[in-house]
This record gives C-alpha cells, sequence and structure tokens, in this order.
C-alpha cells in the first residue's frame, strides 16, 4: 500500500478532464447537479477482502453526453468492468465500498437508494454482457426473458409485451422473430444471442447502454455485425453509449472518445482520432502496438507490453505502470514516487503521465510510430 | 420422448427381473454352498420339533425340491399370469401379478405389501413435503445471508441433522415428545388417514420430522450451495440489470436454476423412501414396507423378500424415470 | 416340546414355557409377596389378583414385537398363543385362571370335567357341555372338537405346519392323511377319534399315556366347523368358541376381538368378557412396546418375555415403578448341552471337569443377572415343574464360581490331566448366549481346556447347525449352548424331548448332548403309565439325578422375567401355566 499515502489528504491527482467553467475542485463543495447526461466524479470501487483493500476504480471521472459514445479500454483488471457495474448500481448491496459521485441526467445515483436505482435500471440504463450464453436465463425462453424485461417498467399485458418482444427481435435482425421468439438461449447461435441480448437490453428505449466486452465471445465476422447494429440503434435512440474492452479496434470505429484505464484509474483520455493518431500514454502505444495488422510482417508485426497487469491490492507506488514503462528512467524518479496527475495535453485530450511533451514526441515518433 | 420412455420402461423390466434373479440366487445359492440342504430350509418352516414327514410335507409344498430354475419360472409365472395355491379345504386363487404365498403365514404377499404401502407412503410423502419446503427455505435463506448468525445456527443444525442417527433421533423425539411430555401420545400407531385424518396426522408428526430432519439438513446444504453458485452466474447479473426486485431475481432466477439438481436428488430420494424407510420405520413400530422387508429378511421368507425387494425397485426405478422426464421439462436444455 | 427358538423369533419365545410350582412348597427364588391382594407392589402379581375389578367396557391395547406364529388354534408353538386364544377357541380343559400354584390346576374347558380313562389306559374320555354355540350361532359338538384336530399340525402339517403333533404320536391311526385329504363324506375318517354323540369324544391311544389331560388344553382341541374351514385362511377368522371373536385382521399389522354375543358366563366361569375390544399389534419394536407400556399408551405386552435392558433400570431404579412389575420365573431353562459323541467329551470324567470347572456367577450374570436372567440352576427340571427335587451335585449353588480342583482331578480321571480343545456352538445373534459362552471360556482355560466359540444364525441354529447330529460331529461342538421349557407342566412335558435316547434326530435334533441311556428311556416309558401323580414325580427326579451324573447337561440359570404390568389394567396376576399375565382375565381400568 506504498500508494496511500500519495492519495491522502484530499491531494488528487486528478482533475476533470473538460474545461468546467468556473470550478476547478468540484469535489471539494457540496455536490453539484451535474449539467452533463453522464457524470461520474472521482468514483472509488473498493473491495474488503482477507488479502486487503482492492481499489478497483481509483477515482474516475468522466461525462458522456446523449448521441455519444465512450470506449473505456484495459486490461482485464484495470477496473472497467467495475465501474460499468457501479454505474449500474450493481454493487448495491454487496461489500464493495463506493465513494464518489454518479450523475444520470441530474440524479446522483451512489447515494440513491437501492430501490430508486432498480427502478432506473433496464428503463433509464441498460447493459449488454460479454457472454450471452452464461448470461441469458437457460431455462427461460428468449421471449419470455425479453417480456420480463419490458414488463418491469412497462405495465402492459403479456400479449402486448410479447408483440414489443417480437418486435425487438426483428429490430436487432433475428430473422422469423415470431418463432424465434419461444426458442431457448441455447437455440440461438453465439452472434443471434448477442442481438437478442441487445433486443433484451433496448427493450425499454434506456438512454444509457453500457455494453461490457459485448464482441469478445464471437466469431471476427459477427463483431462486425453487432458493432454495426449497436451504431445503428444508438443513432435510432440517440443513446449515450459505454463500450468497454479490452481491444482498441473494436472501439477505433465506434467510439466518440476513448478512455484508457490502468489499475483503476485513468492513463489517458481524449477523442478516439487524438488517440489513436497522438496517443501520449506509453500504456496507449502498448495497446495499439498490440493490435493485430494484416499489412504487417509477423515479425514486427505485434509489440506487447511487457509485463503482467499489477495487483489491484499492491498498485505499485508513483505511476502504477512505472515497473512495466520502457522510459520510467527518464522521470528522475518521479514515477515511482509521484502519482502521476490527468492533465491536458490538447484540449479534451489529457494523459497522466510523468513524460514531457518533448520526451512523449520523440519516443512516439521515433520507437513506436514506425513499428506500427 | 416416447420412444425413450418405452425404451426405458423395457430397460426397468430388465433390471427388476435381474433383481429378482440375484435375490433368488442368494437365497437359494449361498445356503446351498454352505451346506444347507432342502430340507433343513424347510425346517425353518415349520412348528417347533418336527417330525420328519411334517417337513418333508412343507418342502413340497413350498416346491423347494424342485431345481432352482422351476421355482424361479413358477415365480415369473405367477407374477404375469397369477398361481394356484392349495389352501387346505379348496384351492385358492393369487390374480396375477401373485407374488407367492409367505412361506411363514401362508398368506398371499401382494395384498400385504399393499396394505403396508400407505403408511410408508404417508410416511414418505408428509416429510418429503416437510423437509423439501424447511430443507429448501432454509438453504435459500443462509444462502442470501451467508455469514450472519442465521447462517451459522442452520448450518450447525443442519450438520448435526446429516451426522445424527434416524434411530438416535428417533428415540429422543420418542422419549421427549410422546414419552415426557406427551404431546403426540399416539405416535406410531397407525391409523389410515381414511379413517381419521386428525388421528393419522398425530401418529405421523414425530416421524415425519424425525426423517424430514435428516434430509432437510442435506437438502439445507445442496441448496444453500447450489444458491451461492447460482447467484454468481451471469445470468442473475443480468436480471438484477433488468431492475427485477431482488426477490424475484432469488425466486424466479436463482432458485429455478438451483433446484433443477435438487428436484433429481429429491425424486430419487423419494422414490427409495417408498420402498421403504427402514430405520424410521423400525423406530417408530409402523407398519410400511421397510418393517415389512426387515421382517420377511428375520423370517428368511422367500416370496416376501422378494416381493418388497421388487416393489423397492419398481420405486427406485419409477422414481428414476420419473426424474429424467422431469428433467427434460424442467431443463430446456435437455432432450430425448 | 417347547426349544427356546427352533425358530428365527428371537424375543418371543423366552415367553413359550408352562411351568409348574406342583412341587410343594417350591416358592423357589421367586420373592413371595406379603402384601394383601389387589394391591400394586412388587413382585404382587405373582401371587394374587392385582386391581381386582368386575368394570367392564373400554378397549384393551396389546403389542407383540413380531407377529405371532399363526392365530389359528390348530396351528400355534407360541406360549402367547396358548394363553390367548382362549379368548376365541376353547380347548377341551385349560389351565385354572389363579395366581400362584392354583394356576397349574387342569380344569374343564368345553368339557364337563376331566378325561375318563380305561383301565388299560388305552381310551380317554371326555363329555362336552350342551348348548354351547359358535359365535354364528351353530351348536358347538365333539364332531367340531375332532375335526379340529384332524385338520391340525397333527395330520395336516403342510396346510397348517406350526403347531405340535403330540396326538398323531399317541393316538392311533397315525398315517390318517388329515381332514383335507380324507375321502369319507362328513370327513370324519380318523380312526383314533370317536365321536359317539354331540358331547361325547373318545380317544384311542396305541400305549397308555398318563399325562393326556395335558394334552387337550391344546388350542387344537377347540372346536372348529367344518363348514367355516378356510385351511391357511383360517387363522384370518377363526370361528369364536369363546368370550371375543375377531373383527378385523392383517398378517402384518395386528387384529381386533369384539365380544362374542353368543358366549355367556355361565357355560364358561373360568373366562372373562369385560372389555369391549382388545386389539392386538403385532411388530411393534421391543423397546417400543416398553415405552408405550409405561406412558400407559399400552396395556399389555405380549410377547410375556419380560422387558428391555432400558425399561428394566429405569423400574427397578424407580419404586413408583417397581411396584407394578412382576420378576416371574418362566420355567426356562438355559443350559450347556455336553455332547457324548465328541472326543473327549466320550468320557463322562471329562464332562464332569467342566461341570466343575465352569463359574456359574458368570453365566448367571451373561444371561442378565438374577432379576432378568434367573437363578443359578443345579438340576435339569427348574423348580416349577412338578418332579423337581432339590440337588446340587456339582455344588453349583454352594460354590458358585467353581471348583477347580475337582475340575483338574476330574481331568486327571479321564486321562487329560493338562487339559484339551473343545468348540462351543452359540447363537451369534444372542448377545447374552453369547457372553455365556465366552464365560465357559474363561472358566475351562484356567483348567487347561481350551475352547473355541462357533457361532450361528437363530433360524439355522438347530434344523442346520446344533441341532444335526453329525454337524456337531464335524466340527467337534461339545458345547452346545441352549434353551428349554416344556410344552406341558410335568416332568415328561420337560424332559421327554432332551434326554430321551429315541428322539435324536438327523436335523432338527433336541437331545443337543445326545443322551441316550437306557436307564433314563425306560424310566421315561414307565413314567407314561404311571397313573399316581406322586409316584410319576418321583421317577422324573429319578431321570433329573441320573442325567446330572451322566454330566451331559450343565444347568446356567432357570430362567426369570420381569414383567411390567401396567395399572391400566385390572384383574392382572402371572399365570404359572404360561409364565405371562393371563390373558383371558384382564379388564381395563
Amino acid at each position: 500500500m506504498t500508494d496511500t499515502g500519495n492519495w491522502g489528504g484530499g491531494q488528487d491527482g486528478f482533475v476533470d478532464v473538460r474545461p468546467r467553467p468556473g470550478e476547478a475542485e468540484f469535489y471539494d463543495s457540496a455536490p453539484t447537479p451535474s449539467d452533463s447526461f453522464l457524470e461520474l466524479r472521482d468514483l472509488r470501487v473498493q473491495f474488503p477482502t482477507d488479502d486487503g483493500l482492492v481499489k478497483s476504480a481509483d477515482g474516475l471521472s468522466f461525462t458522456l453526453e446523449r448521441g455519444r459514445t465512450l470506449g473505456i479500454v484495459g486490461e482485464s483488471g484495470s477496473g472497467k468492468s467495475v465501474t460499468s457495474l457501479a454505474i449500474m448500481g450493481l454493487h448495491k448491496n454487496t461489500r464493495a465500498r463506493i465513494t464518489g459521485e454518479i450523475w444520470l441526467d441530474g440524479e446522483e445515483l451512489v447515494g440513491a437508494s437501492v430501490e430508486r436505482v432498480r427502478a432506473l435500471r433496464g428503463k433509464k440504463m441498460a447493459m449488454i454482457f460479454q457472454d450471452p450464453l452464461s448470461a441469458m436465463h437457460p431455462y427461460y425462453t428468449v421471449g419470455t426473458q425479453i417480456i420480463e424485461a419490458y414488463r418491469i417498467h412497462n405495465k402492459v399485458s403479456k400479449a402486448a409485451a410479447r408483440r414489443h418482444a417480437v418486435e425487438m427481435l426483428d429490430r436487432v435482425g433475428i430473422p422469423q422473430p415470431g418463432s424465434r421468439v419461444d426458442d431457448y438461449p441455447h437455440q440461438f447461435s453465439g452472434g443471434m444471442r448477442q442481438r437478442a441480448m441487445i433486443a433484451m437490453a433496448l427493450s425499454c428505449d434506456p438512454e444509457l447502454l453500457i455494453a461490457d466486452e459485448p464482441t469478445t465471445a464471437l466469431d471476427v465476422t459477427v463483431q462486425a455485425q453487432i458493432l454495426d447494429l449497436i451504431r445503428d440503434l444508438q443513432q435510432e435512440f440517440n443513446s449515450a453509449v459505454i463500450i468497454i474492452t479490452h481491444d482498441l479496434g473494436v472501439v477505433a470505429e465506434l467510439a466518440d472518445n476513448i478512455m484508457v484505464m490502468y489499475a483503476g484509474r485513468t492513463a489517458e483520455y481524449g477523442p478516439t482520432d487524438d488517440i489513436f493518431r497522438r496517443p501520449q500514454h506509453p500504456y496507449t502505444w502498448g495497446l495499439l502496438g498490440s493490435m493485430p495488422r494484416l499489412d504487417r510482417e509477423r515479425a514486427d508485426r505485434l509489440l506487447p507490453i511487457m509485463g503482467t497487469p499489477p495487483s489491484l491490492i499492491n498498485v505499485p507506488s508513483g505511476c502504477a505502470f512505472h515497473p512495466r514503462c520502457n522510459y520510467a528512467s527518464l522521470t528522475g524518479g518521479r514515477s515511482t514516487d509521484e502519482v502521476p496527475v490527468l492533465h491536458s495535453v490538447d484540449g479534451e485530450h489529457s494523459v497522466a503521465c510523468h513524460l514531457t511533451a518533448e520526451q512523449r514526441l520523440k519516443a512516439w515518433e521515433t520507437d513506436i510510430k514506425p513499428k506500427l | 420422448m416416447i420412444t425413450f420412455i418405452v425404451r426405458r420402461l423395457l430397460g426397468a423390466v430388465l433390471m427388476l427381473l435381474v433383481v429378482s434373479m440375484v435375490t433368488f440366487a442368494v437365497f437359494f445359492l449361498v445356503p446351498r454352498i454352505a451346506g444347507q440342504t432342502t430340507d433343513q430350509l424347510a425346517t425353518q418352516y415349520v412348528g417347533r420339533n418336527p417330525s420328519v414327514t411334517q417337513i418333508h410335507a412343507m418342502e413340497v409344498k413350498l416346491g423347494l425340491d424342485q431345481p432352482i430354475y422351476v421355482q424361479y419360472g413358477r415365480f415369473l409365472k405367477g407374477i404375469v399370469a397369477g398361481a394356484d395355491y392349495d389352501a387346505g379345504p379348496d384351492r385358492t386363487h393369487c390374480p396375477a401379478p401373485c407374488f407367492g404365498y409367505s412361506f411363514k403365514n401362508q398368506q398371499p404377499v401382494w395384498p400385504q405389501m399393499l396394505s403396508a404401502l400407505p403408511v410408508t407412503g404417508s410416511l414418505a410423502i408428509g416429510a418429503a413435503i416437510l423437509w423439501l419446503v424447511t430443507g429448501v427455505g432454509i438453504g435459500v435463506l443462509s444462502a442470501l445471508k451467508r455469514g450472519s448468525i442465521f447462517d451459522r445456527t442452520a448450518m450447525s443444525a443442519a450438520l448435526a441433522g446429516v451426522s445424527l442417527p434416524i434411530f438416535f433421533t428417533a428415540l429422543l423425539s420418542l422419549a421427549i415428545f410422546r414419552d415426557s411430555v406427551p404431546l403426540f401420545p399416539d405416535a406410531g400407531n397407525f391409523i389410515p388417514f381414511s379413517e381419521s385424518p386428525g388421528r393419522w396426522a398425530e401418529a405421523l408428526v414425530l416421524p415425519w420430522v424425525t426423517l424430514a430432519f435428516l434430509y432437510a439438513a442435506l437438502y439445507a446444504r445442496l441448496t444453500r450451495a447450489g444458491m451461492l453458485e447460482t447467484m454468481n452466474e451471469d445470468f442473475i447479473r443480468t436480471a438484477r440489470a433488468k431492475g427485477l426486485s431482488e426477490r424475484k431475481v432469488v425466486v424466479k432466477h436463482g432458485l429455478r436454476a438451483t433446484l433443477t439438481p435438487i428436484v433429481t436428488i429429491f425424486g430419487l430420494d423419494l422414490g427409495l423412501l417408498v420402498g421403504g424407510a427402514i430405520l424410521t420405520e423400525t423406530a417408530f413400530s409402523l407398519p410400511g414396507l421397510g418393517r415389512f422387508a426387515v421382517n420377511a429378511i428375520t423370517n428368511q421368507d422367500l416370496p416376501e423378500i422378494l416381493g418388497v425387494t421388487l416393489l423397492a425397485g419398481f420405486f427406485v426405478v419409477l422414481a428414476n424415470l420419473i426424474v429424467d422426464v422431469l428433467y427434460a421439462v424442467v431443463d430446456p436444455r435437455v432432450r430425448y | 416340546m417347547k426349544r427356546k427358538n427352533a425358530v428365527a423369533f428371537a424375543a418371543v419365545c423366552a415367553g413359550l414355557s408352562l411351568l409348574t410350582a406342583c412341587g410343594s412348597g417350591s416358592s423357589g427364588g421367586t420373592g413371595t409377596s406379603n402384601n394383601t391382594a389387589g394391591a400394586a407392589a412388587y413382585n404382587a402379581g405373582l401371587n394374587n389378583v392385582v386391581n381386582p375389578s368386575t368394570k367392564a367396557g373400554g378397549t384393551l391395547n396389546y403389542a407383540l414385537s413380531n407377529t405371532p406364529d399363526s392365530t389359528d388354534p390348530g396351528n400355534t408353538y407360541y406360549a402367547l398363543m396358548w394363553n390367548f386364544s382362549r379368548l376365541y377357541a376353547r380347548p377341551l380343559l385349560t389351565f385354572k385362571s389363579a395366581p400362584g400354584a392354583d394356576g397349574l390346576k387342569l380344569i374343564p374347558g368345553l368339557a364337563t370335567g376331566l378325561g375318563k380313562t380305561s383301565a388299560d389306559g388305552l381310551t380317554w374320555t371326555y363329555t362336552i357341555q350342551s348348548g354351547l354355540k359358535f359365535e354364528d350361532g351353530s351348536a358347538i359338538t365333539t364332531k367340531d372338537v375332532k375335526y379340529a384336530i384332524e385338520r391340525s399340525t397333527n395330520y395336516a402339517p403342510s396346510v397348517l405346519p406350526n403347531g405340535p403333533t403330540y396326538f398323531q404320536q399317541y393316538l392311533t391311526d397315525p398315517t390318517y392323511p388329515g381332514a383335507y385329504k380324507d375321502t369319507t363324506p362328513d370327513k370324519m375318517g380318523l380312526k383314533g377319534i370317536d365321536t359317539p354323540n354331540d358331547t361325547t369324544i373318545v380317544f384311542h391311544l396305541q400305549h397308555p399315556f398318563a399325562d393326556f389331560d395335558y394334552l387337550v388344553t391344546n388350542p387344537q382341541t377347540a372346536p372348529v366347523p367344518p363348514a367355516k374351514d378356510t385351511g391357511s385362511n383360517y387363522q384370518t377368522h377363526p370361528m369364536s368358541s369363546g368370550p371375543y371373536m375377531f373383527s378385523t385382521y392383517d398378517p402384518n399389522k395386528g387384529f381386533t376381538l369384539v365380544k362374542n354375543p353368543q358366549w355367556s358366563a355361565s357355560s364358561d366361569p373360568n373366562d372373562k368378557q369385560l372389555v369391549n375390544t382388545i386389539n392386538v399389534a403385532f411388530n411393534v419394536q421391543a423397546a417400543d412396546i416398553d415405552s408405550r407400556l409405561l406412558n400407559g399408551s399400552l396395556d399389555v405386552d405380549m410377547d410375556g418375555t419380560g422387558v428391555q435392558t432400558a425399561a428394566r433400570a429405569r423400574i427397578l431404579g424407580n419404586k413408583a415403578l417397581q411396584v407394578k412389575a412382576d420378576d416371574a420365573t418362566t420355567g426356562f431353562l438355559y443350559y450347556a448341552a455336553l455332547n457324548t459323541q465328541v472326543a473327549p467329551l466320550n468320557n463322562v470324567d471329562c464332562r464332569k471337569a467342566i461341570m466343575y470347572a465352569v463359574n456359574k456367577t458368570t453365566q448367571q450374570t451373561a444371561y442378565g443377572g438374577p432379576i432378568a436372567g434367573g437363578d443359578i440352576a443345579s438340576t435339569v427340571l427348574p423348580p416349577t415343574v412338578s418332579g423337581y427335587q432339590r440337588a446340587d451335585q456339582y455344588a453349583a449353588t454352594s460354590q458358585p464360581n467353581g471348583d477347580t480342583a475337582k475340575a483338574k482331578s476330574a481331568l486327571q480321571a479321564c486321562g487329560q490331566p493338562n487339559g484339551f480343545s473343545i468348540n462351543i456352538a452359540a447363537r451369534g445373534d444372542r448377545p447374552k448366549e453369547v457372553s455365556a459362552a465366552q464365560g465357559i471360556q474363561e472358566a475351562l482355560a484356567q483348567v487347561g481346556i481350551k475352547a473355541q466359540i462357533q457361532q450361528y444364525p437363530t433360524g439355522s441354529y438347530y434344523s442346520t447347525y446344533a441341532g444335526v447330529p453329525n454337524f456337531v460331529h464335524q466340527h467337534d461342538l461339545g458345547i452346545i449352548l441352549g434353551g428349554w421349557g416344556a410344552d406341558w407342566p410335568d416332568g415328561f412335558g420337560f424332559l421327554s424331548q432332551i434326554v430321551d435316547g429315541r428322539a435324536i434326530k438327523a436335523a432338527g435334533n433336541s437331545n443337543l448332548q445326545e443322551e441316550n441311556n437306557p436307564q433314563v428311556n425306560q424310566l421315561l416309558d414307565k413314567a407314561t403309565q404311571t397313573s399316581d401323580a406322586t409316584a410319576r414325580n418321583k421317577i422324573y427326579a429319578q431321570i433329573d439325578q441320573i442325567v446330572m451324573s451322566d454330566a451331559t447337561i450343565l444347568p446356567e440359570v432357570y430362567s426369570k422375567a420381569l414383567l411390567y404390568r401396567s395399572p391400566n389394567v385390572t384383574n392382572a396376576f402371572v399365570t404359572e401355566a404360561y409364565g405371562m399375565y393371563d390373558y383371558t382375565q384382564l379388564g381395563k381400568a
């Protein structure tokens, strides 16, 4: 727990990445309602375990507007899924300790009652999970599960709900939805299951859709279809979308903004274009280097990140990435002592790194870019 | 599905045939290997101090002088086609399924088993309802409140229930609730339901509770473990993400998945019990099939042993079949 | 003769004995009660009627730890059924319903008096009361009595296999095929019995038999109307000639008796018809019977073999309970037979060595101690059988821990000064018998005799193992443990099957020691022809003494059982004829 001291006493490395007129240190004052559709302020999710405190999300802040898509990228264990579950309120009544604020359409969710958040779930915000086979109940038909989701929030007859379910299945591109509605999940193919899952999530026209690794379990061809579907539906419903993935390629086409997470903290944030063209964080470089590309020679095609993701109990001191960072030596020891502050490099584009702008530019231009 | 059932039924008949053959063989061959002759065998079915003619008459009467395969064939024929029996003044007909006449009391076996069946049935079904409701209920609550005082108390009680033998809990319950505090003075004194439902229940409450205690403990542990596993499943998270109330998440999604394997075990347990809850019936002196079986074995009464073995086997096979069919209904992923 | 457990029933059998206290002053070890009649006190039921009452009505609940061999009077060998069946099947003669030695007196049942024998002793004639009726109102005649014997185990063992066969052995026409194969039109083909009119019945014997009156106390002489005989199904509803009749019957659950409206007290002063209903439950756990007796939900333990260990401890440890108990002598002798054909026990001195060596106190403890086990035995005949004379050839009572010195000198005399090896047979499923065998083993080891215990199942002990001389010889079963009770309460009834050399059988043998002493055989014959009871009893005492001198039977205990007398029951007393409460007298308090 060498880093705890660095974070204590209200001193914080994180600042809001978006300029907020007239307010720099919002977390010091009483909670002020957010103007954004979704806003996270210094969200921390911790799990007490026998081995120590697991800090799955360690001071996250971002905003998201309707009709926009945010991609959250990181290795497994970087806290992406925990963050999304926190937004959905699914940590309530568990041992998880949650602090900070989550504002959804002017309503704060961290302090809200269980019942209130439950009423919003499925209706105002919905979620699509990674493995649709295990995420759908094996003993109920697809239709039953969609009908159930719809009827929780809409007082309609079963027949009407069923018609709605068929319609939803049709909209997500399931052929013969009138008969497939009575099939069980195991009778669907993987892609169809994910479509059904999306249909279920969208059945109440949610304004926020969180897709947690929506395509990881699918074939490559089906992946593209599902991503297209999400984009189409988003445009149709004008909802805000969060896509969580470990694969930058998935969000390249879809996301407006990208947040790169490492060890529960934001490493880099910015518009998709900026992230791909001018990535600032050595970890982001690593992620880019790990993307398979068909136009490269096999030998230098991949630039894997060295080492393993850090333990969330014993997060490395200073910059959590420093044990795996090739440029840590250039910081003169700061990377091991001081937690880097997320700071803007160009408008919305910000990074939490001790390297100077020149050092980053040089490394990117000479070491990384030519190999990508 | 139909072919599946037919195939299973044929298999069941075959299995029961094998069971009867093994029973037959154990009964006749084992003593013979140990050196017992057929007239020595017959001596067990006559009175004290019998004369040689008396023994021989019984040997012929019971057919023990015939080769074993002839005796077995006659037994099978009796089940399929019925049999005639020399009752003394006349021959009485024993209609199919005729499991023969008791070597000991000369009464047809089948009606005796039919009269014992309601006792065991009352005991098993009553106890089953009790243990299913309490066992599963406690298991669910324990799982949801894992680590709480309730959970710890319930699981300690369950451990006791699983570990304590029935004849101990049975005698304890009798000593306390019948003999010390006469809450149930008539415990174990079976009265048919049709005669007096009140006294029927009164006689059975202690046996039910005793039997159910063991199984409830087992089921509570099973349910708790199953619930803990199920509640970590992805589909439970999905159900919550839909905005379902926690009660619905637990009952409709969690319990539904947990119950499937429990239903399987339940069916098999019930099938076994209907074939005779030997310990409970013995401890409470209930005249059911289990007690009937014990007496048949003590008395070396072959037709009764065969009858009760086959009946118990039949119930187990039937329970297996029902469970398999039910499984297809309960779990849509299973198809035959 | 009744032998303990020729069949698989363990608990039922200890009560199978008939015992007698004919010997004058034979108060034996039985605790005599000096209480006034009627008061409940420990052992009050042995010599007094406890709770005497004429109160009628109510229900008596009996329970049995197994099932009876049969409820058919012509097909039972259980003493408890001989006692109980009198409620619905009246034999020609019966035992007086009275406590103490009076209970062994023969009195008329259906008959008007005891049997009249001819001068040559070859016929016995009985007259029955006229006007007697079955439960259906039809008249009871001597033809029904004759038919009952014709259909019984005596002649029709393949249909009714369980009863004794004395009539077949003693009456003329022993090859009569039985009522069910009788081709005469009225099925009266047995030449051994004549019925000159409806109230007279004459028995023709092959040889004189002085004890014949005892034979006709057997329920086999209770009348059976031929038209109502259903053979092996008759047990489900025997036609009643007594105060009660069958109302329901289930071979595994039990049966119910209700009052027989055709019965009249004036024709049957010995029996009582007090309660309205009698329920008998089969297959109740022995320990559960005790609990139910003690909590009052059960009135009578029909087994009559005494309470189990747990209940015994409770009763003896609690004065309030103890006054409701009777420590009754069962008439059983537990003994070790010393086989005369297994070397070196073919030498009488080797047998004597064992007689001396065994520690009798250990044996008494093994069988349950002085209360539940019984008194240390020193003769073959128990003190409650007529013919018993006090004797103690081997100092069993004066030196109960065994006499090692005498045992060693007996070994010298038989030429085995260093001892020998021998096997002990016992029923492995009877802990008491096994522990008795272990006691013998220990005691013998002290004089150098190495004994090995062989355990066999009760169910086939007599039919396959201990009762098969060939098997005994092959397996060197020199010492065989067993128990014995008489079929009727005199010396002949007790001795004839276990000491008569001519009774040795290839299987199902009861003369376990294979005693074949011509002197004994002759004396037994002489006794059957001696009509004077006193002279007969002298002969029995003489036989007893010869057998003890032969050292073929090592008596262990005269068995006793602790019976619980429920306060719910009126008119309770132990009948010495059956060693249990007299079931014909009980009423409900």
